[in-house]
This record gives structure tokens, sequence and C-alpha cells, in this order.
């Protein structure tokens, strides 16, 4: 707790005091908390802070913060992870993975490097697979179904601090 | 668990362990009471009813307890107190009232000092370890105020020597006596009614089913709170709120052992999984060159890092081997045979004395390096040698026969293994969506190894992406497949031209050493060697645009590749091979000539010595002067380590040349020509794995043949692994491109291993050939003097073990037993192979059964759910 908070502090020593007590309303820009070592490298960093961000803009409160590692961390359970991850992967938060989606997130995972063709094929046999409804985009129901087989979900979804 | 999260979890976990124990308790207080209030009239069976109810109690309460696996031991424990106690009561059951509850009392506070003193311990321990937890802290003092209170109103109440008593005890006393708390009728209403009239009641008992409800449900969302996916502000709240509400209508102030112990459990579940996650890291840190392979698996593909592996697993192979010659024959000879110089084969003959030492005749390893440990010719035929009395003869034989043995082990081991894993477990019913949503490691916080990670992501996208296309793509079959009888024609055609090539010249070479090499000119005399590396170099070309007519997906088309290179250099082994026996003949002639003139040149050494004077000590000859044979054996050991030299210098010049000039050239020149080297013609090179695989595999059986006449081959081979290893993972990474179809290498290995068992079984047979039926040299090597070299074996039992022995060893080898044994284990064989068969189609069936199932739930999920919609429209239409 008091670790976290020191590294929440380490983000932004200028807007983070040390105490709470008068429980100041404090928010940290997106640009500075993307920068921290955990979340640098990763292709989802400005998705993640966004999803766990209460205004939707990346701006974190302390709370959010907390919110953001308590989800990410080793323990926490598989649901709440499922939750966060579908939030996480739906750009343009309408509560279905749609294809665009597929691509935004293809592409950040492999910066780009596969042809549009390529994309394309991948996003068509994703959605093949996972879509059990039909509705050619991916609802929470499916994208659940379909992180709860997957072997290493659990192993790859969460951040160590 | 980081952060807020742990001390919510803990203390969810605490509330319920002190709430149970305090439960139990009460029940426990409450019997005493009633045994107290009822003792005036007590008689043996009214107690007996209260202890059956007691025990129904308990285990009612059993069953409502959560985690209560972890709580039976203490139960245990209590229910064990309170027999105590009541044997106690019972005892004094006829004395006086008043009196009685005094000594029950005392009796039993004198039973329970020793747990009360642990429980303030294990108390005081928590206050300490509660540091630090905002919340945590805030209950103890809670706690310890409610204490204060009590213990004020109990001074009243209770002598000084009750007082030593638990806390927690006492507070119970105050409850029982007070029962102004509504907990206690909520864990017992289930209990007769007896009980509750004891008790003045506050409260009715619909309002205490409703509170109940309510603190259960409180607690029900204390514990799946976690699980929320609410910001962290409503959590705490809610927390707070919640664990307020349970507090106050539960009194949680029970927190003694299971606290104490769920912390404890807490914190050990957590040092463990750090144990795990550590021994894991260890574990990986020790596999031998594994971060170079992820590297070169996530840049080129996993083909590419399959030779790695592959190499990998040569290596540790050779090591064992490495191993065994050099413990078992090297180093024993070395420290306690007869030391160089002491008999004429452990000498440099006195005509190479003057060379022995020069590079180029040590570099062709002959002079020092030929009388030396590390070829066949320098061991003794001494039965036993040094202090050990160490059987040398016998465990280089040994030796010899368990190299191939271990080898032939362990390379069908591992092809079971792996056809063992590639054939369970493979269900990819999400892979592209796995590879998406879950591929991606978000511990990394390492920009290279985020880099790598990003490579090796794309690359397995690219890998799957091609599968997805071979197993979509359907041209025309009929051309598909007059295409590939074509291709496989003209293969076998250039198999068959270059194996008359290779025949034809070994045939005109013979011809011409029978002449003499002097008449013939340089190209007449190498002309095998020239033949056999142009077939080498081009012949796999050729295959290589062969195979492009077949259209085979690239994997397939690698092992084709694969399958007909090895048939060109098995031609390329067997001249080898029939070279070597030829010389072997010629060798063998010379030694029978030389063996004829050195029984002249004794006799006439000794005639000479007897004439002149008998009584003279026998003349001492150098040991470097007495003539010798040939010894054959030391010259296939030689053969065999300097073609393994240059075919290692030859690996490394190509790759530095072919790989690394090409790369550098292409870099460098391409600022100033005319067209763009990188994208053009001679671009990078990419990483041949076919060769490669080839190569090594030849490599390994010309170990295996010449290990025997050569202990040091092992040792060479380490060395060449070693630095190929290092080599050719620098090359790849610097100076190749990956190749244009990355493919993934399901099964890869495999087809590498059976490659290599092919080769083994190639190439122990001239070994074992040439061990079983040409006779041993007569003066060089640890069989000399014996007419085979297997009749070392022979020797031992007859010497080293007790009769009764060789004779069951002679009945054993008895044809009549072998024979029927070598049947059975033939019927053996044939049995267990149809079961595996029978197995693996059962098992094809039953995947093909899950499939079917799969889809079915697919199709069955799509229609639920377009049902649900239509009856949620209409639902909505109905509404509206």
């Amino acid at each position: 707790m008091k670790l976290l908070h020191g590294r929440y502090r380490e983000l932004a020593p200028h807007l983070v005091p040390l105490d709470y007590t008068n429980n100041p309303d404090i928010r940290v820009p997106p640009t500075l908390i993307v920068t921290m070592p955990e979340l640098k490298e990763n292709p989802f960093r400005d998705r993640i802070v966004e999803t766990f961000s209460e205004d939707g803009h990346g701006n974190l409160s302390f709370n959010d913060f907390v919110d953001m590692f308590s989800a990410l961390c080793e323990t926490s359970p598989r649901e709440l992870k499922t939750i966060y991850a579908f939030k996480i992967y739906d750009f343009n938060r309408d509560n279905f993975i749609c294809k665009e989606d597929l691509k935004k997130t293809l592409n950040k995972l492999t910066k780009g490097e596969l042809s549009p063709e390529e994309v394309l094929l991948v996003c068509d046999k994703s959605m093949e697979e996972a879509d059990l409804d039909g509705d050619s985009k991916l609802s929470f129901s499916d994208f659940e179904n379909m992180v709860s087989k997957a072997p290493d979900f659990l192993s790859n979804f969460h951040v160590r601090i | 668990m980081t952060g807020r999260c742990g001390p919510v979890a803990v203390d969810i976990g605490l509330d319920f362990e002190g709430e149970e124990i305090e439960v139990s308790t009460f029940q426990e207080e409450r019997e005493r009471e009633r045994h107290r209030a009822k003792r005036s009239d007590s008689d043996r069976e009214r107690r007996k009813r209260g202890n059956g109810r007691r025990k129904r109690a308990s285990r009612a309460e059993e069953g409502k307890g959560e985690s209560q696996a972890r709580h039976d031991r203490r139960e245990k424990g209590r229910r064990k107190r309170t027999r105590r106690d009541q044997d106690d009561k019972g005892r004094k059951r006829d004395e006086e009232v008043q009196a009685k509850i005094k000594s029950g009392k005392s009796a039993k506070t004198r039973k329970h000092i020793k747990y009360e003193k642990k429980r303030k311990m294990e108390e005081k321990l928590e206050v300490e370890e509660g540091e630090g937890e905002e919340r945590h802290a805030k209950r103890k003092r809670k706690h310890g105020s409610a204490n204060k209170e009590e213990r004020d109103e109990d001074g009243r109440k209770r002598t000084v020597k009750e007082k030593a008593q638990g806390v927690k005890r006492k507070k119970h006393k105050k409850v029982v006596e007070t029962s102004s708390e509504p907990s206690e009728e909520e864990d017992n209403d289930e209990e007769d009614n007896e009980e509750v009239e004891v008790r003045p009641e506050s409260l009715s008992s619909e309002e205490l089913e409703k509170l109940k409800e309510a603190v259960d449900e409180r607690k029900k969302l204390i514990q799946v709170l976690r699980g929320k996916p609410w910001p962290m502000k409503k959590k705490c709240v809610t927390l707070w709120e919640s664990q307020e509400f349970v507090e106050k209508y539960e009194g949680a102030l029970g927190k003694g052992k299971g606290r104490k112990l769920y912390a404890y459990k807490v914190m050990m579940t957590k040092k463990w999984m750090k144990f795990q996650r550590d021994f894991e890291n260890f574990k990986t840190a020790c596999i031998p060159w594994e971060m170079k392979i992820k590297e070169i698996e996530s840049h080129f593909g996993s083909s590419v890092a399959s030779y790695f592996i592959f190499l990998r697993w040569m290596y540790g192979i050779n090591m064992i081997l490495f191993c065994l010659t050099f413990g078992l024959v090297m180093v024993p000879e070395a420290l306690m045979g007869r030391p160089y110089g002491t008999i004429p084969r452990k000498t440099v003959p006195r005509a190479e004395a003057t060379s022995a030492m020069d590079f180029a005749v040590l570099w062709d390893f002959g002079g020092y390096a030929q009388y030396s440990v590390l070829f066949y010719g320098y061991y003794n035929n001494q039965r036993a040698i040094g202090w050990l009395k160490f059987r040398m003869p016998l465990s280089y034989f040994l030796v010899g026969v368990g190299t191939v043995a271990y080898s032939y082990m362990v390379v069908i081991r591992t092809m079971a293994r792996n056809a063992n894993e590639s054939g369970v477990g493979d269900d990819n019913s999400f892979n592209f969506n796995w590879k998406m949503f879950t591929s991606w490691d978000y511990l990394i916080g390492n920009p290279e190894t985020a880099d790598n990670k990003f490579a090796s992501i794309t690359t397995s996208f690219k890998e799957a992406i091609l599968e997805e296309q071979e197993s979509r793509k359907d041209d025309n079959i009929h051309l598909t497949r007059f295409l590939r009888v074509l291709a496989n024609f003209l293969v076998l055609c250039c198999l068959a031209g270059s194996g008359y090539l290779i025949y034809f010249v070994v045939r005109r070479s013979q011809k011409f050493a029978l002449d003499g090499l002097e008449n013939h000119s340089w190209w007449e005399r190498n002309e095998v060697n020239m033949v056999m590396s142009l077939l080498g170099m081009f012949c796999p070309m050729l295959f290589d645009v062969i195979s492009a007519l077949e259209n085979y997906h690239p994997r397939v088309a690698l092992q084709w590749q694969l399958g007909r290179i090895f048939a060109l250099f098995l031609g390329n082994l067997y001249t080898f091979i029939i070279a070597l026996m030829d010389e072997i003949n010629l060798k063998r002639e010379e030694e029978k000539i030389i063996k004829f003139n050195i029984t002249t040149w004794e006799a006439s050494l000794y005639n000479g010595t007897v004439s002149e004077n008998s009584t003279a000590p026998p003349v001492t000859i150098q040991p470097a002067d007495v003539p010798r044979g040939p010894c054959w054996e030391t010259m296939v050991g030689q053969e065999f380590v300097r073609l393994i030299i240059s075919d290692t210098m030859t690996t490394y010049i190509t790759l530095l040349i072919g790989d690394f000039l090409r790369a550098v050239l292409v870099r460098f020149l391409n600022y100033c020509w005319c067209w763009d080297l990188e994208a053009g013609f001679p671009s990078y090179s990419e990483f041949d794995v076919s060769g490669n695989v080839l190569g090594l595999i030849f490599n390994q059986g010309m170990i295996w043949m010449g290990a025997f006449y050569a202990p040091c081959l092992p040792a060479l081979n380490i060395l060449r692994l070693h630095v190929s290893m290092y080599l050719q993972c620098w090359a790849v990474m610097c100076c190749n491109v990956p190749q244009e179809r990355v493919f993934k290498a399901s099964g890869s290995n495999n087809f590498y291993m059976a490659m290599l068992l092919v080769i083994l079984f190639l190439s122990t047979l001239p070994a074992i050939y040439t061990i079983v039926t040409i006779p041993p040299s007569f003066d060089c090597g640890p069989f000399s003097g014996k007419q085979h070299m297997f009749d070392v074996i022979q020797e031992t039992l007859e010497l080293d073990f007790p009769a009764w022995f060789g004779k069951v060893f002679s009945y054993a080898s008895n044809p009549g037993l072998v024979l029927p044994f070598i049947l059975l284990m033939v019927l053996a064989i044939y049995y267990l192979q149809s079961t595996s068969k029978s197995y693996k189609e059962a098992n094809v069936e039953l995947k093909k059964k899950l499939q079917t199932q799969n889809e079915e739930n697919k199709k069955k999920n799509k229609l639920a759910a377009l049902k649900a919609q239509m009856d949620q429209e209409e639902a909505r239409k109905a509404s509206s």
C-alpha cells in the first residue's frame, strides 16, 4: 500500500502530496503514467490507463491507480481480469469487440508488420472462432468463453510491482 | 496481491475464522452454564443427552462453516477440552453447588492456563504483525477497548484467579450472562428451545432471521468484493460499511488463533509462490543457450530454432559419450598404464622421431599425437593396470559397446517422447484469438525483451497464417499430383546419376591406386573427393529447384529435401567406408609380411647374442628401435579424426565466407552499386536448415563409427559443437534474414531423430563388422594377441568370475535358448505395436468426436443466443 503510493508519487512528485488527510482531488495525466517501467513496453499501455481512469481520458487518481494494480496483480480473480481485459481490448468502448478493435489490437501486437491481407485473414479467423452468436462482433460472453479456455491468459495478464 | 487488496483479503478471512471460534466457544460456555444450573438434579442420562446435543450442535456448526477443513484440528482439540471439563465436573458432582462452581472453574482454569497463555502470545504477535495495515490496526484498537470494558465489568463479578483466564473467554461469559447480543441466537436457533428459554430474549425470531440474512449477505459481499469491477473508492466504501455492519452485529472481537494461522498461511502461500517462481527461473537459467535459442526463435521462426534445439540435444549426448570414454578409458590409461616410452607401442619409432613434434605432423595427427591416449594403438594389452587392478581391455571394449547402446537408447526414447508430446493436447479451437488476446506478456518491462516478444508474436502469427493458407488451398489436385510424381522422378534420376558417378570414380581410383599414384595427375588423384564435394554442393540446389514444382507445405518440403540430400550423402559415406576397408586390407597384408620379418629379426638377434657370449646380459633394445606392424586400427582412427577436422573447418569457413562476407559485401557495397544489392540478386543469405541438420547428423555418424578406434573423437566433437553453437547463433543473428515463409516446426525434431537413427544404424554396421570379423593387430591396442576383440569378455568370464557363472553363461548363450528368446521378443514387439496402433486409432476417433461436439455446441449456442434475442424483442414489443 505504502509502496504503491510511493510509486504513484514517484511519477509526479510535484502533483502528489504525501498525506491524504484532506482528500485532495489529484489526477496524474496518462503521459506520466505510461512511463512506469511496468507499462512502458506494453503495446496496450494507453488502453490500460484509459480503461482504469474514471474520466476515461487516462487521468488516474490514486484510487484508480490502486485499482489498476489490484486488477493486474497476480492473485486477483480470473473473472475480474477477464472483465478488464475485455475493456482494454474494446477500443471504441461500445461493449463489443468488433473487427476494428481486432485490427487495432493486431497492429499493436505486431507493430504493423503484417500485410493488410494477413491482418484481414487473422481478423476473419478470430471472429469465426470466437463469435458464437453470429453477430460478427465479440460480446463479453464470447470473450469470456474464449479466455476461460486460454492456457496462458492468467500467467500473461498480470504485472508485478 | 499487492497494495490494498492484500489487507482486504486477510481481513475477510480473519473475520470468518474469529467468528467461528467465537461461536463454538459460545456453545461451550452455554453448555457449562446449563450444567451448572441443572446440576442439582443432574443425572447421567441427562448429561449424556447434553453431550449428544453438543455433538450435534458442533456438527451443525461444522456444516455451516465456510472453510471447515482448516478448523477440524482445532475443533477436535476443543471437544477434548470440553470433555475433560465435564469429567472434572462429573467427579465433583456431589459437592455443594457454589463450591462446585468455583472448583470446577478453577480446575478448568488450571487446565486452560496453557492455552490461554499461548493465545495471549499470539494476540501480541498479531498486533505486531498488523502494523502498517490501517484497518487492521483500527479493529485492534476497538478490540482492545472492548476488552477493557469487559474487564471492568468482569472485575466486579469475578475473583482475581479467574482474571487470569483469557480475555476472550471472559468476554464470552459476559455475553452469555447478559445475552444482549443477537448473534447468539443466530447461530443457535437450530438447536433446541430449551436453550432459548434459559436466556432472556430481546428480539423476535423473524427479526433475528432478517438480521441473520443481512449479516450473511454482507459477509458474502465482502468475500466477492475483490472480484467486482468497481472503482476502488466504491469498493472501499462498501467494504467499510459491510465490515462495520458485520462487526456491530456479530461482535467480531474474537480473533485469536484463526487470524494468526490465516495470516501465516497467506504469508506462506505468498512465499511458496515466490519460491516456485524463482525455481522456475532457476530451471530455465540452467538450460544452456535457452535465451539464445528463444531469441532466434522469435526472429527466425521455430524451424530455425528446431535446428539449434537439435544441436543442443546433440551436445548433451556427446557430453555423455565424452564422459564415458574420457573417464573410463583415457584417464585410467594415462594415469595408471605404463608411461610413454616404456614399450614399443608407446614410443615414436626412430625413423619418425625427428619430425614427431612438427606442427604439420601433429596437425595430421601423426607423431606424438599418434602415440598417445588419443588412439587405439597406444593402449596396452595388460589385463589389469595400476593399484586399482583396472581391467583396461575389458573397459575399452565395454565403453565401445556402451557408447553405441546408449546412443540407440537415447535416440529411440527421445523419439517416443516427442511422438507422445505431439499427439496430446492440441486444442486449437481458439488459436488466433489466443494469439491475439493472451500472447502479450504484461510482465515485460525490458525494451529488448519487448522487441523480441513483438518479433515472436509476429512470427507466430505468420506461422499460423501460413498453416491457415495451406489448409485453405485447393488447387487442381491432378496437376499437383502429376507435378509431384514428375519431381520425384527427376530427383530419382539425379540420385541414380550421382550414385553411378560415385561408383565409377571409386572404381577408377582403385585402378589408379593399383598402378601407383605417382603416375597420375593431381585431378586423377583427388577425383573421388572432388566429385563428392561437387555433388554435395550442386545436387541440393537442384533438389531445391525441383521441389518448387511440388507445391508442398514448406515443412513437408523441408522434410523431402532432407530425405533427398540424405540419400545423396549416403553414397558419400559408403564410398568413404569402402575406401577405408580397402586400406584396412592393404595394411593387413603388410602386417603379415612384417610379422614374418620380426620373427626372423628376433631370431637373428637371439642367435647373435647367444653365439658371442652366453653369459652376457641380454641386449637391451630401445623400444623406439623395435620394428612394428602398421596397426590398422590407429590408421582408421586417424582417418576419422582428420575427416572430422576437415569437415569442421569447411563448415566454419563456408559460414564465414558464405554468410558473413556476403552480408558485409552486400551491406557496404550497396552504397556504390548499380542495383539494390539488399533487395536484388545476392541479398542476404537465409539460414539453410536442411544442410546444417544433415551436416550435424553425418558428423555424428562419423563419431559413432570412429569412436572405437579413436577415443578422442567425442572430445573433439564436443569442442566442435560448442564452437558452432556460438558461431552459428552469432551468424544467424547478424548475417541471415528470416525465410520468406516462416513455418511452424511441429514434429521436425522427430524427423531429424529418425534420420539420426538411420545414420546410427548405418554407422554402427561397419564398426561392428570390423570388430567382429577382423582380428586385431598383433602388436598394438588393448586386444593385441587375441584372435577376436570380443574374446576379452570370455577371458574375463573365465578368470574373474566363479566357474559356475561361466557355465551359466555358456548355457544361456546356447542357440537353443537364444532363438526362442529372440522369437519371444519379436512377438512382444508385434503385440505392443498392434496395441499402440489401436490406441492411436481410438485417439483419433475421440478427437474427431470432440471436434464434432464442439461444433455442435457452437451451433447450439448460436441458436440459443438467437432465441434469446427473439425473446427479448418480443418482450420489448409486448411491453411497448
